[in-house]
């Protein structure tokens, strides 16, 4: 293993071919967006879903962020009102749970995951790889389009009953029995079903991308010159595969024990809300590195590419995600330190948790021995990768700490576990979308986003995400706990600034969201290779947006 | 009438030890007739009749501002037990500093690269790939770290679950949308603790809050009142969906599961008032069934078990003959059997520092 960049200049022989038209031959509109097989098209609309997804998500989070600047139940019961009419105090706090279950599962089913995966992940996999495009092009079509349905059923729940008032208020954890016994009426059922759609499309997607990572690589590109985002992504569709079964065994328990009279999770017939929570969490543990994979993927080869320097360690980089991958299965009891597991179980998970961050580790310190020598240049992608490693990192010290069993007597639902996710997923996760966004953008549009808006983008939105969460430590360390629409009158100095964090990332997004329709409509227009000679990888060889089929004759890797 | 509440939250507590592994049944079974949220009436209430001479309830304490509660000081709360200590310690002198070093570390490092190899600085790009002895560096130090965490950790959570053997336990049970706290050792007296309105909230006869009671949203109508310097033996349970009863002044939080008996403990030497919230989601007044934990003095804690209608362990219970007033007011002798039979509420507890006064 000595040199693991692809050259364009090999190519050069291959890709003059791929000009001629049939290869950019487009179906008409409604065959090309809605009976989609070609693995770009498929990308960008996981990508516009995912960005319609965000702004839903990211607009309850503002209502929940103006609800908590005080101090007292300002605006729950008008909102309520608004949306069905004059209701109870109860209804109103239920509403709350809503709110708080509706922008956990929307973030990660809805924004993350498609984003990374089902956006970055068709767009640039079959492209780094060499490959014409996915293995499976029809089954890459119904995994989007899964979504679309289980989207509409969550953000349907909203409007059935849901036990106290309309929607599903059970976390996005959905723990038995508050989401069995404790929700009748059909919201929580929408809420499940919803999930198992999600999980479909994504079982579906993660398929696609094993088969064709492991079979249509390019010839010459063994998997240890494979680029390390198609590692990552290919670790991610393996957790994927084993741990959204679960769910959906997990999840589909839960609903014949609403409707069907089973027990699995009542102590009354011999069941255990606990064995919920261990399926749940089997799940959801790989489902946060699932989210933060593609991430690494997409922040190596941003920093390779403005450093001009080949990744650093590229071996210990690739297997660095397969151990989080591999040891992200057996820590998941971390979340669950005060449900009353017995000592030993509670060290073992206190050490494995642990060890986690030795990968973590090494993936940070690469990164930073990528650049140390290099020559780097601050465009928007390296601002975003750049603000990703220290977030990133930030988010994952707070993690070791939570992972002391002991600790978590104190911490576990507190609002130092609400920052801590965060940081690792709307700093980390988030900026490396952002970064991955930035980085695409010309490739996959063909227009120059620009730049000067993009660096303003990042300053604003990093400033406001860490004014946002940043206090949310301190609301921790004294005990707020999670998921409540009112709290002591002591927390009120720390949340007040949180919501002022709130409004300093929106104008950061009204700020992308500018230079997105600018770049789309008035964008210059984006070469083959914007970023120069270190961008190494394939998608840098065609040009600015691709051909509508890439790579007709196979490139070959030395 | 409250005698056959007795009886029956009695009946309950045996019917939950003789079912062992299945004591939810027990409790689902009866608790709907024993358990009834009733803000409006505290249990206390001397109006009744039948309770007239019931000893007087003890002067309950003021919470101390900045103890047991949250403040706005960037930091843990003041810590009240030995394990709270040990956590506090490895918090803020082991995993703090941790967290800040490696934080500054890998800023310095991000801070360097930026200012010494962007593009001006160094136009020519090195071609280094690789580096064993760096990789390896940086995957041993980490585990060293890691290490050192872990010892401290791993003896802490063993301390944890060493607990002295318990003076007292209390049985503290989830219900949407409050806590009732159950005291097998005292005549299995049962209180019903809901969380305390405010002035403009409440209707007809209900206690509004007051600065007495604590802080908004914490505050209780009944408190779980236990003795200064005694183990404290906390079984959480929950009557419908899970809870979790924490107290983050002792460094105890332990969910509250329907069909499980979950232990924690505490020792609390300090009297004072402490209070914590509701932490595992539980439907819509989730953020409004606080705890609050009252240490007293183990008399104050006598007397105030006595107005509740409970007897001390180490009292004698009366005979079989429950509720005679013959047998009010013995001197105590002998542990109280926990499958005793109801104590009236007439029978009042030698330790008690009121006057006993038998009627029925």
């Amino acid at each position: 293993m000595t040199d693991i960049a692809a050259h364009p200049s090999h190519f050069h022989a291959e890709h003059g071919d791929e000009h001629h038209h049939d290869a950019d031959h487009k179906p008409a509109f409604f065959a090309r967006w809605f009976m989609s097989t070609n693995h770009k098209d498929i990308g960008t609309l996981y990508l516009i879903f995912a960005i319609f997804a965000g702004i839903i998500g990211g607009a309850i989070s503002g209502l929940m962020r103006a609800e908590l600047a005080h101090p007292g139940i300002q605006y729950l019961g008008h909102w309520y009102e608004m949306l069905h009419g004059a209701g109870t105090a109860d209804q109103a706090h239920h509403f709350w749970n809503v709110l708080v279950t509706a922008h956990g599962l929307i973030m990660v089913f809805f924004m993350v995951m498609p984003a990374m995966i089902g956006g970055f992940g068709n767009w640039f996999v079959p492209i780094m790889i060499g490959a014409p495009d996915m293995a499976f092009p029809r089954m890459n079509n119904i995994s989007f389009w899964l979504l679309v349905p289980s989207f509409t059923l969550l953000l349907g729940s909203s409007f059935f009953s849901g036990g106290t008032g309309p929607g599903a208020g059970i976390g996005w954890t959905a723990y038995a029995p508050l989401s069995t016994s404790g929700s009748p009426g059909p919201a929580v059922d929408m809420a499940i079903l919803s999930l198992h759609l999600a999980g479909a499309s994504s079982i579906l997607g993660a398929i696609n991308f094993i088969t064709t990572i492991l079979n249509m690589r390019a010839p010459g590109m063994t998997l240890h010159k494979m680029p390390l985002f198609a590692w990552s992504v290919l670790v991610t569709a393996f957790l994927l595969l084993l741990a959204l079964p679960v769910l959906a065994a997990a999840i589909t328990m839960l609903l014949t024990d609403r409707n069907f009279g089973t027990t699995f999770y009542d102590a009354a017939g011999g069941g255990d809300p606990i064995l919920y929570q261990h399926l749940f969490w089997f799940f959801g543990h790989p489902e946060v590195y699932i989210m933060i994979l593609p991430g690494f993927g997409m922040v190596s080869h941003i920093i390779s590419t403005f450093s001009k320097k080949p990744i650093f360690g590229y071996l210990g980089m690739a297997y660095a995600m397969v151990a989080i991958g591999v040891v992200g299965f057996v820590v998941w009891a971390h979340h669950m330190f005060t449900t009353g597991l017995a000592v030993d179980t509670k060290m073992y998970f206190t050490a494995a948790t642990m060890v986690i961050a030795v990968p973590t580790g090494i993936k940070i310190f690469s990164w930073i021995a990528t650049m140390w020598e290099g020559s780097l240049s601050f465009k928007t992608p390296m601002l975003w990768a750049l603000g990703f490693i220290f977030m990133f990192t930030v988010g994952g010290v707070t993690g070791v700490l939570l992972a002391n069993g002991g600790i978590d007597n104190y911490f576990q639902d507190t609002y130092y576990v609400v920052a801590h996710f965060h940081y690792v997923l709307s700093l980390g996760a988030v900026f490396s979308l952002f970064a991955g966004f930035y980085y695409w953008f010309p490739k996959m549009s063909g227009r120059m986003y620009n730049e000067a808006l993009g660096v303003v983008h990042f300053v604003i939105f990093f400033v406001g995400v860490n004014v946002l969460f940043f206090p949310m430590h301190f609301l921790g360390l004294q005990g707020m706990p999670r998921r409540y629409p009112d709290y002591p009158d002591a927390y009120e100095h720390w949340n007040t600034i949180a919501t002022y964090g709130y409004m300093i990332m929106a104008i950061g997004m009204v700020i992308f969201f500018v230079n997105v329709i600018y770049s789309l409509l008035a964008g210059p227009k984006a070469p083959d290779n914007p970023w120069g000679e270190g961008a190494t990888t394939l998608e840098w060889t065609l040009p600015s947006p691709p051909p509508y089929h890439q790579f007709e004759q196979l490139p070959h890797i030395d | 009438m409250l005698k056959t509440i007795r009886g029956t939250v009695l009946a309950m507590l045996m019917g939950l030890a003789a079912l062992g592994a299945q004591p939810v049944l027990a409790q689902a079974a009866t608790s709907t007739q024993t358990v009834t949220p009733n803000p409006g009436a505290p249990t206390a209430s001397p109006a009744a009749p039948a309770v007239a001479a019931k000893p007087a309830d003890i002067q309950h304490l003021a919470p101390t501002p900045g103890v047991g509660m949250p403040t706005d000081h960037i930091g843990l709360q003041p810590q009240y037990t030995v394990i709270g200590g040990e956590a506090e310690r490895f918090h803020d002198y082991i995993l703090v500093p941790m967290m800040v070093i490696i934080s500054v570390f890998v800023l310095i490092l991000l801070l360097w690269v930026i200012l010494r190899y962007n593009a001006r600085q160094n136009p020519t790009p090195s071609k280094t790939h690789h580096n064993t002895f760096i990789e390896i560096v940086w995957t041993l130090v980490p585990v060293m770290i890691l290490v050192a965490i872990a010892i401290p950790s791993i003896r802490l959570l063993a301390h944890q679950y060493s607990p002295p053997k318990a003076d007292l336990t209390v049985k503290a049970i989830g219900n949407q949308w409050y806590w009732t706290y159950q005291y097998p050792d005292n005549g299995d007296i049962e209180i019903v603790s809901n969380m305390l309105k405010e002035k403009s909230e409440v209707t007809g006869k209900e206690k509004a809050r007051t600065d007495a009671d604590g802080p908004r949203l914490l505050a209780v109508d009944e408190r779980m009142v236990v003795p200064a310097g005694a183990v404290v033996k906390v079984i959480t349970t929950s009557n419908d969906v899970i809870h979790s009863w924490a107290l983050p002044a002792a460094w105890v939080k332990m969910d509250a599961v329907p069909g499980r008996l979950n232990e924690t403990w505490f020792k609390i030497d300090r009297p004072g008032v402490y209070f914590g919230q509701c932490s595992e989601l539980c439907g819509a007044r989730h953020a409004f069934m606080p705890i609050a934990v009252e240490v007293v003095p183990p008399a104050q804690f006598a007397q105030w078990i006595a107005a509740k209608g409970g007897t001390m362990k180490g009292a004698k219970t009366p005979d079989s003959t429950a509720g005679s007033p013959a047998a009010a007011g013995k001197p105590a002798s002998g542990p109280v059997p926990t499958d005793a039979p109801v104590p009236g509420s007439a029978a009042k507890p030698a330790t008690s520092s009121q006057p006993a006064v038998a009627q029925n």
